[in-house]
């Protein structure tokens, strides 16, 4: 997927609230991120441990939380989990639209010095 | 003014420097009689921030939204791998919308304005990006680029992104449609190879149905995995070539530019 981007814009973020809150070092930064975005774990990290380099964050590690695809089938009108990303339903075989979660991709919190 | 701290109140009110005090310097103060953790005197503070990671770019793409909505402007964001023909439908589709609907049209391209240059002679308003090495275009490279057209003067922006069927699906542009281009030649597995573009589309538009006989191009089961990626999306099938197909295209847009 867009890792380095993705990172890019983490540090970014976490930096400017880092900063509003007097902070002099960004030590963890908790990610929220949905399996279903098809963010791949080591490319992220390998971004993160390249990019932070020379940010308050150089010290800092990177804390994810993968979230399951939750997709609703409208045949079986229940909800089934999957980390495949053509969210087809395990029971009746239909394809799923409707994703309930797995699409996130949110900062949720910094832990700073 | 306050000869202290530079405030414009009165000289007798109290200066409290709490809030210039930072934890982490103390620990160094005192004699150390034993080894300890360096972390262990400082002080880790926990805070919220609970942001979307392309929150920046998403504030952006709704304010491009708003713009083109208060400009009643219908903005199509057009999406391909290199080579399904964009840039053909787009030159075309302008030329057959011409005596109905004003068409301006972004071009994004990593280098060159080729594309740009192809569309121009049609006589529509175009301006390029050229995104140098980014794969992508985002919100604030379309809010830029819109400056440079008269929005007045339009009734649809074609938005043609850069030839990738991946990035460009994770950033909202502030568009009204997704348009995602499926050549024949490409293969009827391309949607369940790339679910994210797939499922991020309104409209799936076949493109070179006249070279499907010379690749033998199935048909029925490039419809079939598109809708099971994306039971939701719109299909259209046409050569902008022979004109195949074209009617229903540019009817669907001037269905939506004219509202």
């Amino acid at each position: 997927m867009h890792e380095a981007g993705i990172i890019q814009s983490v540090l970014s973020v976490a930096e400017e609230k880092a900063q509003t809150s007097g902070a002099t070092g960004i030590t963890v930064i908790r990610l929220k991120i949905g399996t279903l975005t098809g963010v791949v774990e080591e490319s992220l990290q390998h971004a993160f441990d390249v990019l932070k380099q020379g940010t308050l964050a150089s010290r800092a590690s990177l804390n994810v939380q993968y979230i399951h695809g939750s997709v609703f089938c409208s045949v079986c009108q229940k909800e089934f989990t999957t980390s495949d990303l053509l969210c087809i339903c395990p029971v009746c075989g239909t394809p799923g639209h409707e994703i309930r979660s797995g699409m996130e991709m949110d900062i949720v919190s910094l832990d700073i010095i | 003014m306050c000869d202290d701290c530079g405030c414009g109140q009165a000289h007798d009110h109290h200066h409290d420097h709490e809030h210039d005090h930072h934890d982490h310097g103390h620990s160094h103060k005192h004699n150390h009689e034993h080894a300890h953790d360096p972390h262990d005197d400082i002080q880790v503070q926990e805070v919220e921030v609970n942001t979307p990671i392309f929150a920046a770019n998403d504030r952006i793409a709704e304010r491009n939204r708003g713009f083109f909505a208060a400009h009643d402007l219908f903005v199509a964001n057009i999406v391909s791998s290199p080579g399904s023909g964009k840039t053909t439908l787009l030159a075309r589709t302008i030329e057959l919308l011409a005596p109905d609907l004003r068409t301006g049209v972004i071009v994004g391209d990593l280098e060159t304005d080729l594309d740009a240059s192809r569309i121009r002679t049609t006589g529509a308003p175009v301006y390029q990006i050229t995104t140098g090495q980014l794969c992508h275009l985002d919100a604030k490279m379309v809010a830029h680029a819109v400056k440079n057209l008269d929005m007045k003067a339009l009734d649809l922006l074609m938005i043609e992104n850069v030839g990738n069927l991946v990035c460009p699906a994770g950033f909202d542009l502030g568009e009204n449609v997704r348009i995602v281009l499926l050549s024949v030649t490409e293969g009827e597995d391309k949607p369940l190879k790339y679910p994210p573009m797939f499922r991020f589309a309104d409209a799936v538009v076949i493109t070179k149905t006249d070279l499907s006989a010379y690749v033998d191009f199935n048909r029925e089961k490039t419809i079939e995995n598109i809708l099971t990626v994306n039971p939701l999306a719109s299909i259209f099938e046409l050569s902008a070539k022979s004109g195949e197909g074209m009617k229903e295209w540019c009817d669907y847009l001037k269905n939506y530019a004219g509202q």
